[in-house]
């Protein structure tokens, strides 16, 4: 049987997130209550691990660092069928860069002990790095493949995947135990349902700070970062607009216009 | 005060027997970063029969080139490639090390920035050298521009994509010296690249395509989308998105344009459904002429364009594709 560790990221719902926007003059974002939701990407790689539950048998553990209503991410992880929830969650966590946040997860797949593949979406929408499944990867000595977009062979400890590529794709051979990042071409996951979320509210999972995982607060969190923000400003528009008015056939004659004057039709 | 470890290097790749234009694009900025630190440029460069591209790299502007030649290293491989980059690192001690946000240049960053323990600034769109000589990483964000330091691991590690630097003018009378690297005896075999497959694309290049429609997560539904493709095919335009259309499943990765995505210079960009959210924006600003469309009068993408119109992108964008039709038609009558 399968051990795997899917590593999600509980994120402001992405399209109300989009809307936030630094303040010219604290220099900062504005607090506003969105509500957490899965990583999209992460969904995906969730979804692997449950098409190798269905096909092989596997224990699913599900990881997560962030604040503790990150752990409801986890325990609906829980409720659409994975095997355990582990939070890691602990104030000295906070801050944390890429960096901090691969060693943080690898040191917790290391306590939670052996694990055949650990899957992680390629990226995070608040965060957009890519770097935390090969960063989890080298902290853990395993061999990573990422941006994986299909599973070619999954049977024995040696895989494998078709990983994308520009204008194409690489087939890449991996020895397990690896740490595979997940494009949303992989699969199709599937949503939970209403009744799945009050479900998930009654599930057990573990909470862990940065003793239980035996490491000093000066690797975690902001200050086990290597990098820092150190600026935040707005950026106003260059561009002075002239807005196309009238009735719809008028638009669309004058934006034909403007079409054939720079030449295009 | 910059010494000859305070050197400015940058991972070039070679694909497909030719060096990826981002990587000289990159020597071209490390030349500029170096000349205000006041040290050199070094490359590495690993690859199968790079003697050209070497000399192309020192004519971009490299003072020195650790190239490393064997057909063990084509198609790239994660493990070894990270192997020989981190043990030259450690070696020259760079105070800056770039890399191309490319499908290598993504996986390979990370792999080594771990190894050598420092940060790692993703999609950068501005280097700059702050008054105390550290390198100031900017990304988009927010409506705004973040800044990223890394102020006290080394090297100061940042990837950058295709097109947000310019391709450096080639000195051929520049001298440079070109290092041969051995290969470790022993390699890992963990993981390895078998092949790559190259697949056909369909429709304009976004890269050089002269007009770009692009659409955002708010011209979706099926629908919506179709009609635009509809006005990409009649315009022969390439067809862009944004990462929130992506993210809802509208199209593939490939057609995102933005920071991290493609950077694209078309005459004409017409931008659909979307906020103009700075990460996409960054993206089109060489554009010489944008337009967009949006149901929201108080969309912030309408700071950002020549022309706007404030119209349900469901309404207007079929109207204007049976308008272009029936000039289509007409144009076709008087030829």
């Amino acid at each position: 049987m399968l051990n795997i560790v899917v590593c999600v990221k509980a994120v402001p719902e992405p399209i109300a997130a989009s809307n936030l926007k630094i303040d010219p003059v604290t220099k900062s974002l504005p607090r506003l209550d969105i509500p957490l939701v899965i990583n999209p990407l992460d969904s995906h790689a969730l979804e692997a691990a449950f098409q190798l539950k269905k096909k092989y048998g596997a224990h699913i553990t599900i990881l997560s660092m962030g604040p503790p209503p990150a752990g409801n991410i986890v325990r609906e992880c829980i409720a659409l069928g994975a095997d355990e929830g582990i939070l890691l969650t602990d104030p000295a966590f906070a801050g944390a860069d890429a960096f901090a946040t691969a060693y943080t997860l690898a040191k917790a797949i290391e306590k939670n002990g052996p694990v055949d593949v650990v899957f992680c979406g390629m990226s995070s929408s608040d965060g957009a790095t890519e770097w935390v499944g090969p960063e989890i990867a080298t902290f853990l000595n395993m061999p990573v493949v990422t941006m994986v977009r299909e599973i070619v062979e999954d049977q024995g400890d040696e895989w494998i995947v078709k990983a994308d590529y520009e204008r194409g794709y690489r087939m890449v051979k991996i020895k397990l135990p690896a740490v595979i990042t997940v494009t949303r071409d992989l699969n199709h996951p599937k949503p939970l349902s209403f009744s799945g979320i009050i479900k998930a509210r009654s599930k057990e999972i573990s909470e862990w700070n940065h003793e239980n995982l035996e490491i000093p607060a000066e690797l975690v969190g902001l200050k086990g970062s290597p990098t820092v923000v150190t600026e935040m400003t707005r950026v106003e528009s260059r561009r002075n607009v002239k807005l196309i008015e009238g009735s719809l056939q008028e638009k669309v004659d004058r934006f034909v216009q403007i079409l054939s004057e720079a030449g295009v039709v | 005060m910059p010494t000859e470890s305070a050197a400015v290097f940058v991972i070039a790749e070679q694909m497909e027997g030719g060096i990826q234009p981002v990587s000289l694009q990159l020597v071209g900025k490390a030349r500029k970063l170096a000349d205000e630190l006041g040290t050199k440029v070094g490359v590495i460069l690993l690859g199968q029969n790079l003697t050209n591209d070497s000399k192309k790299i020192i004519a971009a502007g490299a003072d020195l080139v650790l190239q490393a030649d064997s057909e063990a290293l084509v198609p790239y491989q994660s493990e070894l490639y990270t192997e020989i980059i981190v043990k030259l690192v450690v070696e020259h001690r760079p105070e800056i090390l770039l890399i191309g946000s490319t499908f290598m240049g993504r996986e390979l960053a990370p792999l080594i920035a771990a190894r050598l323990e420092t940060g790692l600034t993703a999609h950068c769109i501005e280097l700059i050298i702050s008054s105390e000589g550290i390198l100031e990483q900017r990304i988009p964000a927010y409506g705004g521009m973040i800044t990223i330091v890394c102020p006290e691991k080394r090297p100061q590690m940042a990837t950058i994509a295709n097109g947000v630097f310019p391709s450096p003018v080639l000195n051929p009378d520049k001298s440079g010296e070109i290092i041969s690297i051995e290969l470790p005896k022993k390699f890992p075999q963990r993981v390895q690249t078998l092949e790559i497959f190259r697949e056909k694309l369909e429709g304009v290049s976004l890269e050089t395509a002269s007009v770009i429609v692009a659409g955002g997560a708010g011209a979706g539904d099926p629908e919506g989308w179709n009609q635009l493709e509809e006005l990409a095919r009649i315009l022969n335009a390439g067809f862009g998105s944004t990462r929130p259309a992506v993210d809802a499943g509208w199209t593939e990765l490939e057609t995102m344009i933005g920071q991290s995505g493609k950077i694209v210079n078309p005459d004409v960009y017409i931008g659909v459904g979307l906020s103009g959210e700075l990460q996409h924006m960054v993206g089109v600003v060489g554009a010489k002429i944008m337009i967009a469309i949006n149901k929201d009068a108080k969309s912030p993408v309408f700071e950002k364009v020549d022309y706007g119109v404030v119209e349900d992108c469901r309404v207007f964008v079929p109207a204007l594709v049976e308008r272009l039709k029936n000039k289509e038609s007409f144009v076709g009558k008087v030829r």
